[in-house]
């Protein structure tokens, strides 16, 4: 575990999910997975703060889910496969995570990358 | 006897799946022209090639798998495998037709070569399956070769290394050499190329590694083995470890290599898009 930790450091920016990340994560996690089920995205919507309460999330979690900080998600032991799950119930793309992330527009994000191909 | 005839590898960017069903209107679209106008060549390989099965190396990004049971390896073993919703509206495709039979004999003997595969009898294939699929055989046509699903953790690590999944496409390659009916075989590795969702870092692209990669794995795979991990999620990018996925694929072909086509474009959606058609003479 202290391995993805060094890593890490050597990477700013950049979070490996991992065994320690995954047991943190766990109950965001499995929360965001039952969203490929149509039902269950439905029942999210209805009541948020029910459906989080039914898969177990803890404040920091809770918090990170009510404010649609995909940053602090990941803080919290999110994985992006699953978070992706979350975002797409509102449209959000991961282009517009990344822009959260990076606190650029959408537009300067779509910038950035095709930049790095010239 | 089976043998691999070659290799495909492609991106498999969910954003492709909702673009390839108007693949015929946005040939024309600034944005799409230079993904899609690189594939013609590889369908009409594949066209020429008329392979039996495709076994496809790939990652599951949480629509089959979680974490309660995660597989680093897992091969199916079904006569069908199916799409299904993955939460963010790509669109499902049709079923996929197994080979059971030949899937059983790749487990025996990879299991005999020392990799302990996960066995499924049900399987749920997401995009990192899907979109290649639909690429490579537009309108769906996929139904003339039956499918080997196989696997590979790309969600949490420690994921397996370069080596040792170009090891595993080895011992499949061997698995496939060895079995007695008359079989033509392509092996696709998906994913890819430089990409990352995730962090502060989300957008990162290295055009100069992902070219090198490109021109490496045709001749001299063993150089990119020698990467770490973590050196590929550097360099790569957290989700361009998906590289691991094209690894495997190379290793399955044991013959001499010929390059037949390759195209890289950046981007489409967060991603440097990738392909490579290979052919494998014994």
């Amino acid at each position: 575990m202290s391995q993805a930790v060094d890593i890490e450091d050597q990477i700013p920016g950049t979070y490996i999910f991992d065994g320690r990340a995954a047991m943190k994560g766990y109950a965001l996690n499995k929360m965001c997975y039952s969203f490929n089920n149509a039902e269950n995205r439905a029942e999210f919507l209805k009541d948020e703060d029910a459906y989080c309460t039914k898969y177990g999330l803890n404040d920091e979690q809770r918090k990170a889910i009510r404010e649609r900080n995909v940053l602090a998600m990941i803080h919290a032991g999110g994985c992006i496969y699953y978070l992706a799950k979350f975002a797409g119930i509102f449209g959000l793309t991961v282009q517009d995570v990344g822009a959260q992330q990076t606190g650029l527009s959408v537009e300067e994000f779509k910038k950035r990358l095709k930049a790095q191909g010239e | 006897m089976a043998r691999i005839i070659g290799g495909l590898t492609t991106s498999h960017i969910p954003a492709i799946g909702n673009a390839v069903p108007r693949e015929k209107e946005l040939v024309n679209d600034p944005y799409w022209k230079p993904f899609f106008a690189a594939y013609p060549p590889a369908r009409e390989w594949l066209r020429k090639a008329k392979p039996d099965v495709a076994i496809v190396f790939y990652n599951d990004h949480g629509l089959n798998f979680f974490l309660d049971k995660m597989p680093t390896f897992a091969i199916g073993a079904a006569f069908q495998y199916r799409h299904a919703d993955e939460g963010w509206g790509i669109p499902t495709i049709p079923p996929f037709q197994g080979d059971p039979e030949l899937s059983w004999h790749i487990i025996d003997s990879v299991v005999r070569d020392e990799f302990d595969l996960t066995t499924c009898q049900e399987m749920l294939v997401d995009h990192g399956f899907t979109v290649p699929m639909s690429l490579f055989w537009p309108g769906n046509t996929y139904t003339e070769v039956k499918v080997i699903p196989v696997q590979i953790n790309t969600v949490q690590h420690p994921l397996p290394s370069p080596a040792r999944c170009f090891k595993l496409g080895q011992a499949i390659g061997r698995a496939v050499a060895s079995y007695p009916k008359d079989l033509k075989v392509v092996v696709l590795g998906t994913g890819g190329l430089s990409h990352q969702l995730d962090g502060e870092r989300a957008g990162f692209i290295n055009k100069k590694f992902d070219l090198m990669c490109l021109d490496k794995i045709v001749n001299e795979p063993e150089a990119l083995t020698r990467l770490s991990i973590h050196e590929l999620v550097k360099e790569a990018g957290a989700q361009g470890a998906e590289f691991i996925l094209w690894l495997a694929m190379r290793g399955a072909l044991t013959g001499k290599v010929t390059k037949i086509h390759s195209s890289y474009h950046v981007a489409v959606s967060n991603t440097a898009t990738g392909l490579l058609v290979l052919e494998n003479a014994a």
